[in-house]
């Protein structure tokens, strides 16, 4: 098959994976190894100095890992890709290649609660300076952009559930300061929605959720969208400046429309370091092969646990964009309509006490802090994840004392509502 | 005239099959240069690759000799690679087509594109490509670019062949290809 454009789940199966030219072995090898011989000096030295394709060392490229790199990066429908340790070291080495220390990125205020730490904490040593905008109000995406802004970074759909964000809208903002906009995609997953195709310049994800989806491996991958035009640009010296790290080469000149991913390889993950294990590639590969098949049952049962949660005397409100008169109800036709997500956040009128009281009496839902399981996941963030916060944070954050949250999985559902009900009762 | 905004594989893989002299305009001798990596990358992939730019005419890129011109080379020449601006692409076609015998392919680089030289080629029977890497295409064809995490968008459940000598080297020529 070579000019037909395949579908989705053929990608997800077939992409960056042909048989192994050494051995023929059909499913991806586990190539666990530290290093790669070279076939002569010659071809060492090309390969040091970027001039041949090839594997030098696993921190810097590993065949099982580029496999799960291009899988992505076709799903994605994007140029290249780059896998790493985690989703937090694919945010690190994508601001790692946009910003000099005194920049700024606007970022959405509704994001997973590792990023915003990562962004307000860590990122200041770097002198990364985060300015916060509401994702419900676009034009508030406009007013925090300075001539220092790199970037705007959004969650597709913010986690902890509820928000679908408007990409073209804060792209258009983007584009017009002509800045990259970066794509958290890790809770909708490519299979609900594709950020380039809604005008996003890179795509971030925690392959730890929905892409692996069996709870087995943290990994995270930066994909390139090829849209930006890097050369010339000396807001971004990573790729438009000679590097001396290569010989005075010219990282966007050089590499074109994947040279931001090649940036965030041989420079951010060869010198910074966070690089994924070539067995958690392969895990993560193995799920996804399954994952248009996987977010289909998860939208389905988590469409029905919503609307069940909804009519239960014990729940004050439900946040899941797929109910009807849902705040987000229109954002989700137009941006994920073969499904919300996974994922959803609802209110209990018992209040503090009875999200504790949910928590010890469910059967079934596993009571931890990741999302996009096989198992379905509960957390009652006021007694965990933000029991740090005062009351009113706790609030802004979507995380009130009565604010439950699910990650719905691939049980029978008629088994998810019964524990809920139990537990409920 | 042939669409220039989305070439077929089968293509370029014909093309990258059967040419085997290259004269590469815009040549470089600086090691960080793409020509430069370009040039390197086809005479190890057996390509025989003609250096030319008058401003080093005489003086050696890679063990090959540089020449000021086209028309300086003697023989034959299968294709011609532009290393030049969309604008020098015009004049350095209208060299290639002043070639007897004429080049089968004229290849202008990625980011370079020039397509009122295109159909004057086109028009003495001239295949041209333009705005594409050689070697990205080849490594794309092989499914060497996949181990830098390119989206080769290519899916094969063939083996991938190597090309002769160690590992880290795939060769086009693939079975059912």
């Amino acid at each position: 098959m070579t000019d037909r454009a395949p579908g989705f789940s053929t990608l997800a199966i077939h992409a960056g994976a042909a048989p192994d030219a050494a051995t023929g072995a059909r499913a991806t090898p586990i190539y666990q190894t530290t290093s790669f011989v070279f076939d002569d000096v010659d071809h060492a030295a090309s390969l040091f100095g970027l001039q041949a394709f090839g594997n030098i060392y696993t921190r810097i490229g590993n065949p099982t890992n580029a496999v799960l790199e291009e899988r992505v990066a076709a799903l994605e429908g994007g140029t290249a890709a780059l896998a790493v340790a985690s989703g937090h070291a694919a945010e690190f080495l994508c601001f790692h290649a946009l910003l000099q220390p005194g920049d700024e990125f606007v970022a959405a205020r509704k994001l997973y609660g590792g990023s915003i730490n990562q962004f307000n904490h860590s990122y200041k040593s770097f002198g990364w300076n985060v300015i916060w905008a509401d994702p419900d109000d676009v034009e508030g995406f406009a007013a925090a952009v300075t001539p220092k802004t790199k970037a705007i970074f959004i969650e597709s759909i913010a986690n902890p559930g509820g928000v679908i964000v408007d990409i073209a809208a804060i792209s258009a903002i983007a584009k017009k300061h002509n800045i990259p906009l970066i794509v958290d995609n890790t809770m909708a997953s490519p299979y609900l929605l594709r950020p380039f195709e809604h005008g996003a310049d890179i795509v971030v994800h925690s392959a730890t959720k929905f892409l692996g989806g069996h709870g087995n491996s943290i990994g995270g991958l930066i994909v390139d969208g090829g849209s930006f035009n890097w050369v010339g640009d000396d807001r971004y010296p990573m790729l438009s400046k000679p590097r001396p790290e290569y010989n005075g080469m010219v990282l966007g000149e050089t590499f074109g429309n994947f040279a931001f991913a090649i940036a965030t390889r041989v420079l951010g993950l060869r010198d910074l370091g966070p690089a994924l294990s070539p067995f958690n590639a392969f895990m993560l590969l193995t799920g996804i092969e399954t994952l248009p098949l996987r977010m289909q049952r998860h939208c389905e049962s988590t469409q029905k646990v919503a609307e069940h949660l909804q009519k239960h005397p014990a729940v004050e409100w439900v946040s899941y964009p797929g109910l009807a008169g849902d705040k987000y109800e229109a954002l989700a036709k137009r941006y994920t309509p073969k499904g919300a997500g996974a994922v959803f956040t609802f209110g209990l009128k018992g209040g503090y006490d009875a999200g504790v009281k949910l928590v010890s009496n469910l059967k079934l839902f596993s009571h931890l802090a990741n999302i996009g399981d096989t198992r379905s996941l509960v957390i009652h963030p006021a007694s965990t994840t933000h029991r740090q916060l005062t009351d009113e944070q706790k609030i802004a954050s979507g995380a009130g004392p009565q604010v439950v949250r699910l990650s719905i999985g691939l049980e029978d559902v008629e088994d998810l509502i019964a524990d809920l009900d139990q537990a409920l009762a | 005239m042939m669409n220039h905004d989305a070439y077929p594989d089968s293509l370029i893989r014909d093309i990258l099959k059967s040419v085997k002299r290259i004269a590469l305009v815009g040549a470089s001798a600086n090691e960080a240069r793409p020509s430069w990596i370009v040039t390197k990358y086809l005479l190890d992939r057996g390509y025989d690759v003609i250096p030319v730019n008058p401003g080093l005419a005489g003086q050696t890129i890679l063990g090959k000799t540089v020449y000021a011109a086209l028309k300086d080379i003697s023989g034959p020449i299968d294709m011609v690679e532009i290393f030049r601006n969309s604008e020098a692409a015009g004049p350095i076609t209208d060299e290639a087509l002043a070639l007897d015998p004429l080049p089968k392919v004229i290849w202008m680089q990625l980011s370079v594109r020039n397509d009122e030289a295109a159909a004057r080629a086109e028009a003495k029977g001239v295949t041209v490509i333009m705005n594409r890497c050689p070697k990205i295409e080849y490594g794309r064809l092989s499914g060497e670019i996949g181990w830098q995490g390119i989206n080769s968008r290519i899916l094969s459940a063939k083996k991938p062949v190597l090309a002769g000598k160690g590992f880290q080297k795939l060769t086009i020529h693939r079975p059912g290809t």
